[in-house]
């Protein structure tokens, strides 16, 4: 059973993870699917891990197209030194990914003549980011910009630049084919004047292994700002940009401080043609909430102690891996955060020891006109744990009549049924008609188990005496 | 036929009283409000609560509104008891008689002049703007916000903003236990509407309107100043002023009568030197809500601006009160006379 949903994930492209095999009766919730930030495409993926007033910053690509003409601006506080620059692991991001997916849950109904019993089943799902921007080769020095710093990390080429003037270093950058859009000068003139520096990177071919996969970038930092530049990204009028920052922290949940966060709805039942199309069901739901919040909100979709989690999407990251994410604090004095592991039961699966870290995954997807600022943010103490969770009902199919308990749970399947397709609408806006189309299709429908149409709702008065 | 006609005109009749009698008892309620700012004050920030409990997932909630009034109330009745005590035993030593008192009262008396009010709004403030992992800081926050009303004063004014130090205090000891959440109120015009239009009402009453647009024309312009000097587009802003968290402070915090300046003039000085601050805190140290410690950093100030431009103190009810009263203004208790024995 549990093979079959895996091949079923794989075949809808979603990322597979190792499963090892549990015993289907002893665990509560397992990962079927999960739906990948794949599904957006041009995401950017950041990891910001925060302690304090230090930093570390990793950004993925999932740029997938002539690595000769990657090139990625960033605007940082200070000139890194070039121990304080490292180019990680991208399976270190999609594993984080996955570990935060928004994961779907399946129960088996039993035999209603028998004593009920749940099974549950879970699929998550997770989007994966991209962070593809434009960048070069260097020039003269006429145009007022100054090179602070030069290095070579892993396959990139990177520089560190400074200038009086945004004209001079958009100048500068476009001859050196960094391509900034058209309507740049505002934004980069704007982190100048803050006193900011540019950091632009480009890969380097005679050190590039030819693999189309490029390598996330690694910058770690100390400022007292907990803040993420998206101006420059806003620039080029393409439409919205897809972002997903994963924070990792000590103390708790991160917020953004000038948008509001709010919380993806969660824990709604839905049918079950969902699981094969879980990806678009997870898309259309995160369009139809950010209209909700006319584009305005940042959203939560994943917020979690480290040591464990329930169902699980994907296996909690080692330390070693959150190490190389830039967790600085694992190996530095007592753990204070180190929150007891939940009794072991059926469904939760710890970590490969417990960490004092907590995960918050944020989606937004924005443009210039409903996120004009930058994303600031705040480390809070809240370590209440949540995430984005669906769960799916097959229902019992067998003798309906054969006790007097079947019947009634047929006739509890339409109404169950109805629930679960208002739910849908209201979740994705897609229409309650084609989901019960859908629905019915599928055999879930009063006709389909041959229950009679609409199967009125008895008053209580009507159940009362019998009449 | 005629009868029915006479029906009618009666029915009528009958009908035109009770609207009457519900008119005036809207009035009569409307009076009962207006008769106190504070009232207002209440169900405007009453209003603000549900809004922030319904609108947002990270908003107000109900137990941390109960926590911090159990902390207010708790503080508010120590602080009651301990000026009555401090009262009796002035008159007593000054020659009065002992019945002079409050406290001859009883126990009522005791707590003569205890200012549920005041303590209330404190509350509704807090657990608005102040997040926490515990209810305790809530209660705590409480606690304290009310005890510096008491126990910090000059001149027989308080110096700090109840919630203002409140939350201040709690936030510097608690670490990331404790925090405010100024964005989490989203741009929902319907909100600063609400806020706008219940707040404009109070300060008619409570004749504070001017610190706050002080505040906030001082504010904006700082917002904006800064943009056209970054060359950013003004959405950045507008989008920054659009803070629900910006309007409770404006509106409820920094217009608190018993804590800012007298006269009208130092109170347009010191909103501008809030705002300057905050705005100072926030470029350049990157302190999320900024205001509440500029506002608390800055408190000092009234003493002293109240010293170099004084005016006439303001008071909650329009009483007359006994010029020698120098604590929170009494509000519920009817003038008793004094007996004063030579």
């Amino acid at each position: 059973m549990i093979l079959r949903h895996l091949a079923g994930a794989c075949a809808l492209g979603l990322t597979s993870f190792a499963l090892s095999a549990p015993s289907a009766a002893a665990f509560c919730g397992f990962y079927v699917a999960k739906a990948d930030t794949d599904l957006f495409n041009d995401a950017s993926k950041v990891v910001l891990v925060r302690d304090q007033d230090r930093t570390v910053v990793t950004m993925a690509s999932d740029y997938r197209g002539d690595v000769n003409e990657f090139a990625m601006v960033v605007p940082v506080v200070d000139i890194p030194e070039r121990e304080q620059i490292n180019v990680a692991n991208p399976a270190l991001v999609d594993h984080l990914d996955e570990y935060t997916a928004p994961r779907l849950v399946e129960y088996y109904d039993e035999n209603p003549c028998e004593a009920i019993r749940y099974e549950l089943r879970s699929m998550a799902g997770a989007p994966q980011a991209v962070f593809a921007e434009e960048a070069a080769e260097m020039a003269p020095e006429d145009l007022g910009v100054t090179i602070e710093a030069e290095y070579e990390v892993g396959e990139y080429d990177i520089l560190i630049l400074s200038a009086e003037e945004s004209d001079g270093l958009i100048t500068w950058l476009n001859q050196n084919d960094y391509r900034i859009p058209y309507g740049a000068e505002e934004v980069v003139g704007a982190y100048l004047k803050r006193g900011m520096k540019f950091f632009v990177a480009k890969v380097n071919l005679e050190r590039h292994d030819g693999s189309s996969m490029l390598r996330p970038i690694q910058v770690a930092y100390e400022d007292e700002d907990f803040m993420l530049p998206i101006r420059l990204g806003t620039v080029n009028a393409e439409g919205k940009q897809e972002l997903f920052v994963f924070a990792i922290t000590r103390e708790g949940r991160v917020e953004t401080t000038n948008y509001k966060t709010v919380k993806l709805p969660s824990n709604m039942d839905v049918p079950i043609f969902v699981k094969d199309e879980f990806g678009e069901f997870y898309k259309a739901m995160f369009e139809h909430q950010t209209d909700k919040q006319n584009g305005k909100a940042v959203f939560m979709e994943y917020a979690w102690d480290m040591s464990w989690c329930d169902p699980c999407a994907a296996n909690p990251l080692s330390r070693s891996e959150l190490r190389e994410l830039g967790v600085m604090w694992l190996d530095e004095g007592p753990q204070g955060n180190v929150s007891p592991m939940p009794t072991p039961r059926p469904g939760i699966r710890p970590g490969p020891q417990p960490v004092d870290a907590f995960v918050t995954r944020l989606h937004v997807r924005y443009d210039g006109q409903t996120f004009p600022e930058d994303l600031n943010f705040q480390v809070t103490g809240d370590r209440e744990n949540y995430q984005g969770r669906y769960v799916l009902r097959h229902p019992w199919r067998g003798d309906y009549g054969q006790c007097e308990a079947a019947g009634e749970y047929a006739e509890s399947l339409v109404s169950r049924w109805d629930e679960e397709a208002k739910s849908l609408a209201k979740l994705t806006g897609w229409e309650l008609e084609d989901i019960q189309g859908k629905m019915a299709d599928g055999g879930f429908s009063a006709s389909a188990i041959g229950v009679s149409e609409p199967a009125p709702k008895r008053k209580w008065w009507q159940r009362l005496w019998g009449n | 036929m005629l009868k029915l006609e006479r029906a009618l005109i009666r029915t009528h009749l009958v009908c035109s009283i009770i609207r009457m009698g519900v008119r005036t008892r809207s009035v009569r309620l409307l009076k009962a409000v207006n008769q106190d700012a504070r009232h207002w004050q209440i169900l405007a920030l009453s209003g603000l609560f549900s809004i922030s409990l319904t609108t947002s997932d990270f908003g107000a909630r109900p137990m941390a509104l109960f926590a911090a009034i159990v902390g207010a109330m708790f503080a508010q009745a120590a602080g009651t008891v301990w000026v009555n005590a401090r009262k009796a035993r002035r008159l007593a030593d000054t020659g009065s008689h002992w019945r002079g008192s409050n406290l001859a009262a009883g126990f009522v008396g005791w707590f003569a002049g205890f200012q549920w009010k005041s303590a209330l709004i404190t509350s509704l403030s807090l657990s608005i703007l102040l997040r926490a992992n515990s209810l305790w800081f809530w209660l705590a926050a409480a606690f304290i916000a009310i005890s510096a009303k008491f126990l910090i004063r000059y001149r027989g004014k308080h110096l700090f903003n109840p919630a203002c130090i409140g939350i201040v205090v709690v936030s510097l000891l608690a670490g990331k236990a404790a925090w405010v959440s100024p964005g989490q109120w989203g741009q929902a015009p319907i909100f600063a509407a609400f806020a706008i239009g219940f707040a404009a009402l109070v300060l008619s009453s409570a004749k504070r309107l001017d610190i706050a647009l002080g505040f906030l024309v001082a504010f904006a312009a700082m917002l904006f100043g800064r943009a056209l000097y970054l060359g950013d587009p003004m959405a950045i802003p507008i989008h920054q002023l659009q803070s629900g968290a910006l309007l409770v402070f404006a509106f409820f915090m920094i217009t608190d009568p018993r804590s800012t300046p007298d006269s009208r003039l130092a109170r347009l000085l010191f909103a501008i030197a809030v705002a300057a601050v905050a705005a100072w805190l926030s470029w350049e140290y990157h302190i999320r809500g900024a205001m509440l410690f500029a506002l608390a950093g800055l408190a000092v100030l009234t003493p002293l601006l109240d010293h170099l431009l004084p005016a006439k103190r303001f008071q909650w009810t329009p009483k007359k009160e006994p010029s020698n009263d120098s604590q929170t203004p009494r509000g519920s208790v009817r003038a008793r006379p004094y007996v004063v024995r030579a």
